[in-house]
């Protein structure tokens, strides 16, 4: 299980907001990911249909997920691979090693997956004897430095061109140590080099699913990189771990969602490489893996289905969420302290680990909804962040001054002669300690607001105080 | 129209803060040729609770609304975040109450924010204004994305005398109020509205108007830490040509 | 103890608030896998084959696909020759084992050619295209005992003979081709390729040539 950090937010929140490096890289969004969204969808005239439509596949989806994955699993089957299910993380870790041990490893290669960071599948995995090597760029980059990913789709978003180039140095002893390494070009072309021996050397190819195709028993991997299928083809195994809602009823189906991802994600038209994969090696193909299993993770998803947090497996991972989050932007994936960053993380740690371990994340949101406005399957993310407050409320967890303020306004909100009285006298009171000027710096209990920005100071009465002279006034 | 009744539901920020932008709702509706009344029983829409995941009080404090606004034709609010708890939220949290649900979605369906209720329900095209300036408007996030508030101010602002409306490079980004959230988290609300101020100050506005007072107070108050020349008011203000009343939020009375 | 799958199963059931689903049901949801119905197909791509070839290049391209289109398959081995000159490359093929390629005149252009599968220091694979779809420039291309699929991404270069008639129009058009095709199921793998490979995992800044090759060659024939 990996390491949770989510209780230390407001520690992680400090440090984020204090790097400096980070901050240039979360700066990068608002050009990058965020603008060639708009660019790509703006190019897509069918966009918001097909928006429409994914939501709905998804929706349908959900509600017959039983059928579908069962569907999915006699199709497998049927072209000769294996589907195996696992309740619960430590289930799937178990199955993978077994799986591993069978295919001879040895060496692990595999491709970017979110649901194996969440179930903490590479330590476990080198506990127990295997090497494992990352070959997503970036998933590599991130395991020579011992972190967990900072993003969904992009997770080494965090990390400069010279940390890489250190990290090379120190991984990569047997290169010299006087190469030029202060390029982007020469890292990658590094990276290549050394990830291209692992691709031939590899025992058993992990990766997880972007979708799994029901119709055909079929597992879609998307890369931009390729080695979503190097580490399938030149394995003698390849193990696919997705989680239920992965499912997807057919080949138009995921035609669909496919047109959405990564114009979501990066605003590309299409990955440049999407893998339709259906079981292992045909006898007359010249390579591919000898054998291919499907490891189908609960991990506490039937527990959201048809809950109030059901809409949240609609998720396909595409990370436009996180991109336009203005608060994600300001503090970066690590802050959230789990697997999932963002708002889509906001709503699926808690939900998956618990709130009394993560209750700051679906907290730490302004409710601005553009989550909701990007996310291709209209995932009512702030509706499940308030979901999520009410449980915290419902428990009182929430610091006792806020909740002591809150009933106390909440009390006087329900008097209107009682309000209409503290309201005048309020605005009397700000005005008069502002001295004559316009704004106050300091105000007591309210270093919250005046810690970061002056607070206004009020005209000085009330409106209703005002209204009322006026209408006393107008009287005959 | 044969006389609608319009009840003005001022909000807690403005009666609290800015009760000019409360008079300069009423004149221009009233320029509009609508008959105002303002019920004094009326308090809170209920966000604060709501959002804080308080459901309870919440729902107390919006029957309060409920029965307020019951005898009015119209609601009209001069602020978007109100506004969208009326029309957007009021009928779910009564849901599980068939009388109270049917009240609320009633309410919901009459309640408007101001400057869209000048325009897309009574037609107005242009204010009889002069400003001289340069105005940038900050489109909230509720005003935006829950009551599709965005063209509308734009044509009025646009329609004043001499007023030149200047675009903000991100206008749709959270300034990072979001109610309790820039207290509960100030330095990331901080980051937020620091970027905001960022923006407003290079886009050479003289003027920054918006139609949430939540969000003005908290725009202003960043651009004054910041010692940034910008003046801030709300939309209402502007457009009622009550700029000569009462200085910009936040700045210092100037002396005669 | 029930087994992993019933539970799982069941807890699907329970959440969604039912038993299994009834016969009239599971009937439907069976029509759906077994006769697919579109989805909305993006307008893009639907046009008449020189226009519909003409945006296949324009989207290729875009991706830093290099295009070229001869009149006639005999046209392949100078094409690539050619190719080979342009980027400094020994005139050494190696060709998927796909007859209508192998049956090219490779010697006549001056290559040596053989089939098989990659080796370290091979640098440029040749491989047939199953199909494309022009609404994104995507060459679609499947496994096969004629297509390993290592050539796909293992050479530094690739180069791609696509058949202009195999241009279609969408993902959809494509998948009908593959159905019709490969009535019995898939082969291993189906993969569409839109474009060199490319990461921008280095500080979002976009490169070419991670993985898989750093170019990717078009040439398209009729």
């Amino acid at each position: 299980m990996p390491e949770i950090k989510s209780p230390a937010f407001q520690a992680n929140v400090n440090q984020a907001m204090g790097d400096a490096q980070l901050q240039q890289a979360l700066a990068k969004l608002k050009g990058g990911f965020q603008v060639n969204r708009v660019t790509a969808a703006g190019k897509l005239p069918e966009f918001e249909t097909l928006r429409d439509q994914a939501t709905g596949i998804k929706e349908h989806t959900l509600a017959h997920l039983d059928f579908y994955l069962e569907a999915f699993e006699e199709k497998t089957r049927a072209a000769g691979g294996q589907v195996h299910w696992a309740c619960t993380a430590a289930d799937a870790r178990r199955i993978i090693l077994e799986l591993c041990r069978q295919g001879g490893a040895g060496k692990v290669i595999k491709g970017k997956s979110m649901i194996t960071e969440e179930i903490g599948l590479n330590d476990f995995l080198i506990h127990n004897g295997l090497e494992v090597v990352e070959t997503d760029l970036g998933e590599y980059i991130i395991q020579l430095r011992n972190e967990p990913p900072s993003h969904i789709i992009a997770p080494a978003i965090h990390v400069s061109k010279e940390q890489v180039a250190d990290d090379f140095r120190e991984a990569h002893e047997a290169l010299d140590p006087q190469r030029p390494l202060a390029e982007p070009r020469q890292l990658l072309d590094e990276a290549r080099h050394i990830l291209r021996e692992h691709f031939l050397s590899a025992d058993v190819g992990i990766t997880g699913a972007n979708f799994l195709v029901a119709e055909t028993g079929s597992v879609v991997i998307v890369t931009n990189e390729g080695n979503g299928d190097l580490t399938q083809t030149l394995s003698k195994m390849h193990v696919v771990v997705a989680s239920l809602e992965k499912v997807v009823p057919t080949l138009e189906d995921s035609a669909t969602l496919l047109r959405l991802l990564a114009r979501s994600a990066t605003g590309q038209e299409l990955s440049v490489y999407t893998t339709y994969a259906t079981g292992p090696k045909r006898e007359q193909d010249p390579d591919g893996p000898g054998s291919f299993h499907v490891v189908l993770l609960n991990g506490g998803r039937t527990d959201l289905l048809g809950g109030p947090l059901n809409d949240v497996l609609r998720c396909i991972r595409c990370g436009a969420c996180m991109n336009s989050c203005p608060v994600y932007g300001a503090i970066g994936g690590h802050a959230y302290g789990w697997v999932y960053p963002g708002p889509i993380g906001a709503v699926l740690t808690p939900a998956l680990i618990g709130m009394e371990k993560s209750h700051h994340l679906p907290h730490a949101s302004s409710f601005c909804g553009k989550c909701e406005e990007v996310c291709p399957v209209r995932i009512p993310l702030p509706k499940m962040m308030r979901h999520l407050r009410e449980k915290s409320y419902e428990k009182g967890a929430l610091p006792r001054t806020f909740l002591a303020g809150m009933g106390f306004w909440a009390f006087l909100a329900r008097r209107p002669r009682l309000y209409r009285t503290a309201a005048n006298f309020l605005a009397r009171a700000l005005a008069w300690a502002a001295m004559g000027r316009g704004a106050l710096k300091h105000v007591p209990f309210a270093a919250g607001w005046t810690s970061e920005r002056d607070l206004p100071a009020p005209e000085g009465r009330s409106f209703f105080a005002q209204y009322r002279k006026q209408k006393k006034g107008e009287k005959p | 129209m044969s006389s609608p009744t319009v009840g003005l539901f001022v909000t807690c920020l403005i009666d609290l803060f800015r009760p000019s932008a409360g008079f300069a709702a009423i004149a221009l509706l009233e320029d509009a040729g609508c008959q105002v009344e303002v019920p004094e029983i009326q308090t809170c829409c209920g966000q604060p609770a709501y959002n804080s995941g308080d459901r309870k009080d919440a729902i107390l404090v919006a029957r309060g609304l409920i029965d307020a606004f019951a005898p009015f034709d119209y609601v009209v609010v001069p602020s978007g975040s109100c506004a969208g708890m009326i029309r957007h939220h009021y009928p779910g949290l009564f849901a599980q109450m068939p009388e109270l649900a049917r009240q609320a979605q009633a309410l919901a369906d009459k309640t408007h924010e101001l400057v869209s209720f000048l325009v897309d329900v009574l037609g107005v095209k242009q204010v009889p204004v002069a400003f001289k300036g340069k105005l940038a408007y900050h489109d909230s996030c509720s005003a935006l994305r829950e009551m599709g508030i965005h063209d509308q101010p734009r044509q009025l602002l646009s329609s004043m005398d001499g007023a030149e409306l200047v675009a903000l490079e991100n206008p749709e980004t959270c300034c990072g109020f979001g109610g309790t959230f820039c207290v509960k988290y100030p330095e990331i609300s901080g980051r937020m509205v620091d970027d905001k101020a960022r923006d407003i100050e290079a886009s050479g506005a003289d003027t920054l108007v918006g139609p949430d007072l939540g969000c003005l107070l908290n725009m202003a108050g960043k651009l004054r830490r910041r010692g940034a020349a910008v003046e801030v008011r709300h939309v209402a203000e502007v457009l009622a040509g009550k700029t000569d009343k009462t200085p910009p939020i936040a700045a210092d009375p100037k002396r005669s | 103890m029930s087994n992993p799958r019933d539970t799982i199963l069941a807890g699907i059931r329970r959440s969604l608030g039912r038993g299994a689903l009834d016969a009239e049901t599971v009937r439907e949801l069976k029509q759906r896998l077994a006769q697919p119905v579109r989805n909305t197909v993006p307008q893009r791509g639907q046009l008449p084959i020189e226009e519909r070839t003409a945006l296949f290049v324009q989207m290729a391209e875009a991706v830093d696909a290099t295009v070229d289109q001869l009149g006639d398959l005999s046209q392949v081995p100078s094409a690539v020759g050619t190719f080979c000159q342009v980027h400094g490359l020994i005139k050494s093929a190696l060709l998927a084992a796909d007859p209508e390629l192998n049956a090219l005149d490779w010697g006549e252009a001056g290559f040596t050619s053989r089939t098989g599968l990659p080796q370290r220091d091979d640098l440029l694979a040749i491989t047939p295209a199953f199909a494309a779809a022009a609404e994104t420039g995507t060459l679609v291309t499947r496994s096969g005992p004629d297509h390993a699929s290592s050539l796909n991404l293992l050479p530094d270069n690739h180069i791609v003979v696509l058949h202009k008639a195999k241009i279609l129009a969408s993902y959809e058009d494509t998948w009908d081709l593959l159905r019709k095709a490969y009535p019995q199921g898939l082969p291993r793998t189906v993969l569409w390729i839109t474009g060199p490979s490319r990461t921008g995992d280095i500080e979002q800044t976009l490169q070419l040539g991670a993985h898989g090759p750093r170019r990717l060659h078009i040439l398209i024939v009729g």
